[in-house]
């Protein structure tokens, strides 16, 4: 082996210092926002207010530390001194920092007669935090709180709670059944024979980018003839029906590639369709089926627009709950955040922990539009 | 595997059942009973007052069964069938379902929306091509249009370029799958969480003594000494504010799949042009993009096609005000909020020819891959 040239060795770890520096800058940037959020929904409704959720972490500050009377005899219409330093009473009620870095500030009117000393000083840990935001947000009871102004408020609970399990009840099947419908027709497309089977295929792969917005309004028409509009079975079928295109292609590109013996040597041996299809080919999808249903879920639960046309305030789903609380109450900060953060929960765990088939699904269905 | 078709239970129980009318009654009665249990639960499921977690259950139950027991029961009618007719139908117990709902959901609204294009607000009266002339002529259309190319190029060049440079960043770290897992996390969280997000950032509390800024940006603008703004107010800055949220939101998607299309680069060739003396530089420009250009383009249209549908970061930060509003969002409003029907139908429709080059691109490197 050649001897290294002395150079190279510092000249990689500076190389490696740079590469990593610069991601960890990025990931931070991509984590505070989130963070941020997630700091802020501890908080009490009043402290969110009137400091920045960065401001429970430690950093300097001033606070008070005591309390100048001013002699009455003095003349607060001319100049004033206070502790050797001479200013207007308008300068002091701005406030001045005094040389050795405390700062005074004149409390209210010039009749107060009252110099508030603030000192900048080490905040540690802010350990002022609630689970109160939480418990409100997800009732759906009247409760109080108390906004900047310190004025107590009442509000109607959003019900967070009940907007969690229907969105459980819509993700969920909303997730299997095009899955199922989806695998059936995989199946049909890649191992039998009937006329059209081309055309129809090809018709598939067109729709796999059509945009959803052109169903809404016949669709709308349709439900509401049907008297379907706010139900489960509703958004059920609207999302099968815009996940399908996506669905059937990736299942068919996995399925039409499953060996062919296998399949040939239980036909054979006398198995119908169904039987294949039962114990062969789903058994043999998982992967694919386990790819498609994340990116399946995932997109269901963050929708907002399939739920808010066809369910509406009916069956209200996690989004639609979260949308109305910055509609309705866009100054609640403290009743927006822990909701939100309430929304992430599934499909932040859903996505950790599934995350390598999670990817393997996006990556077959970067087709899609 | 090595499970054998159960025999075909020959019905034996009664003797009844054997005979060609038994037969007929069983084929009859069994979707018949199904199609009642079926919308029985429906009908608790609509009307039922029971606890929410209950519903939540039985919704479930039914939604997922009822599909599983139709294939069955549909299969099961089939295979009673005689055998020409049962090769002749098994197809269509397999694809049917599926063709049936992409025609109901998709391939026949795209008709009906063109249809419904050409006629009034209530979906009567033929007005010819008037609602495109609103939907090409309208101010509002026309700023939506300017703000959806805004989002076009500037959200898909940001991220796919920052996707390609921390992808190729990333592969020379030891702790990659953490960074790209960081950048990634946004994908799992909804636009609207996502606008609640940013609304944080963004917030401003206006002017006055003793009032602390509680959002972030405003928050390091003033401690660097500037000017705070109210940043999502002020035309056409503020496109540029909510197109960061998307940048925010997928990249990671860019990332992902650029990063397993750089992983399939032979190492060697790379090596091989390092030892040759190619600096870094040239090694991007030279083998890793011209490598990687087929994912790229299948990156770009992805994120392409995605502004140009873009509504819910719009919808929840902005509601379209501002000179923030975009294509997507007025198809809304001019469906649910103003009621035509008929002027969002042709907005819809505009969407849908927006997307046309793709789907031929689509197809054709669908033929190309001779699947079938």
């Amino acid at each position: 082996m050649a001897p290294q040239k002395p150079g190279m060795k510092q000249q990689k770890l500076i190389s490696s210092l740079l590469v990593n520096g610069t991601l960890i800058l990025i990931c931070l940037i991509w984590i505070v926002p989130t963070l941020g959020m997630f700091v802020t929904s501890f908080r009490n409704s009043q402290d969110i207010f009137t400091s920045g959720w960065w401001t429970v972490f430690p950093h300097k500050a001033f606070s008070k530390v005591g309390e100048i009377k001013i002699d009455p005899g003095v003349d607060v219409n001319g100049p004033v001194t206070i502790e050797g330093v001479t200013h207007t009473f308008e300068e002091w009620r701005e406030g001045v920092k005094l040389p050795d870095g405390r700062q005074l500030t004149w409390f209210g009117n010039k009749r107060s007669l009252l110099v508030i000393v603030e000192a900048e000083k080490w905040m540690w840990f802010n350990t002022d935090l609630t689970l109160e935001n939480y418990k409100n947000v997800l009732q759906g009871q009247e409760f109080r709180f108390k906004d900047a102004q310190g004025q107590e408020i009442v509000r109607m609970g959003n019900d967070l709670g009940g907007a969690f399990l229907n969105s459980v009840a819509v993700a969920v099947p909303a997730t299997i059944i095009p899955i199922l419908i989806a695998c059936f027709a995989a199946y049909g497309f890649a191992w039998m024979n009937f006329p059209g089977r081309k055309l129809l295929f090809t018709i598939v792969v067109a729709l796999l980018v059509v945009p959803l917005q052109i169903a809404l309004v016949p669709i709308l028409q349709d439900y509401t003839k049907l008297g379907l509009n706010g139900t489960f079975l509703a958004i059920w079928l609207a999302h099968t029906g815009f996940g399908l295109p996506l669905a059937i292609y990736l299942l068919f590109t996995y399925i039409s590639e499953l060996p062919r013996d296998i399949l040939e040597a239980a036909f054979i041996d006398g198995a119908s369709h169904f039987t294949i299809f039962t114990n062969l080919i789903l058994p043999l999808s998982i992967p694919a089926l386990a790819s498609f249903a994340i990116f399946q879920f995932l997109w269901v639960w963050n929708d907002y627009l399939v739920a808010l046309v066809f369910l509406g305030d009916q069956n209200r789903v996690i989004t639609s709950a979260l949308a109305a609380i910055v509609g309705e109450k866009g100054q609640d900060w403290h009743l927006l955040t822990s909701g939100a953060f309430i929304s992430m929960l599934l499909p932040l765990a859903v996505f950790f922990a599934l995350q390598r088939y999670f990817v393997r699904g996006l990556m077959a269905g970067s087709v899609k539009g | 595997m090595q499970k054998t078709v159960t025999p075909k239970v020959p019905g034996g129980v009664v003797g009844w059942l054997t005979t060609t009318l038994g037969r007929i009654l069983v084929s009859l009665i069994v979707p018949f009973i199904t199609f009642i249990v079926l919308w029985q639960g429906f009908l608790f499921l609509r009307d039922s007052q029971a606890p929410r977690i209950v519903i939540v259950l039985v919704a479930i139950l039914w939604g997922v069964g009822g599909v599983a027991l139709l294939y069955g029961v549909s299969n099961w009618f089939v295979e009673r069938l005689p055998d020409v007719w049962t090769q002749r139908f098994m197809p269509f117990v397999f694809v049917g379902p599926g063709v049936a709902i992409l025609a109901w959901f998709l391939a026949i609204p795209a008709l009906r929306t063109l249809w419904l294009s050409f006629l009034g607000p209530t979906g009567e009266g033929f007005v010819g091509i008037e609602n495109y002339i609103f939907a090409f002529t309208d101010r509002i259309m026309l700023e939506s249009f300017r703000n959806n190319l805004l989002w076009m190029i500037f959200g898909t060049f940001f991220c796919v370029g920052l996707g390609l440079v921390i992808a190729v960043l990333a592969d020379r770290s030891r702790f990659e799958s953490v960074y790209k897992a960081i950048i990634f996390m946004p994908m799992a969280i909804s636009f609207v969480g996502a606008g609640v997000i940013w609304k944080f950032i963004y917030t401003y509390k206006g002017e006055g003594s003793g009032i602390q800024e509680i959002g972030l940006l405003n928050a390091i603008v003033s401690a660097f000494g500037g000017q705070t703004q109210p940043w999502l107010q002020q035309p056409p800055w503020n496109n540029l504010l909510l197109i960061v949220i998307m940048v925010w939101l997928q990249t990671g998607f860019a990332l992902v799949v650029i990063s397993s299309a750089i992983k399939g680069i032979s190492s060697e060739v790379l090596e091989a042009a390092r030892v040759d003396g190619a600096n870094e530089f040239q090694v991007f420009f030279r083998i890793i993009i011209p490598s990687i250009q087929g994912t790229l383009l299948t990156v770009t249209t992805t994120i392409v096609i995605f502004s140009l549908k873009l509504f819910d970061i719009v919808r929840v930060m902005t509601g379209g005000n501002n000179g923030t509003n975009v294509i997507a969002n007025e198809f809304y409003m001019q469906r649910f909020t103003y009621g035509n029907a008929g002027r969002a139908s042709a907005i819809a429709i505009v969407l849908l020819v927006a997307v046309i080059p793709v789907m031929f691109y689509n197809l054709r490197q669908f033929q190309e891959r001779k699947a079938f």
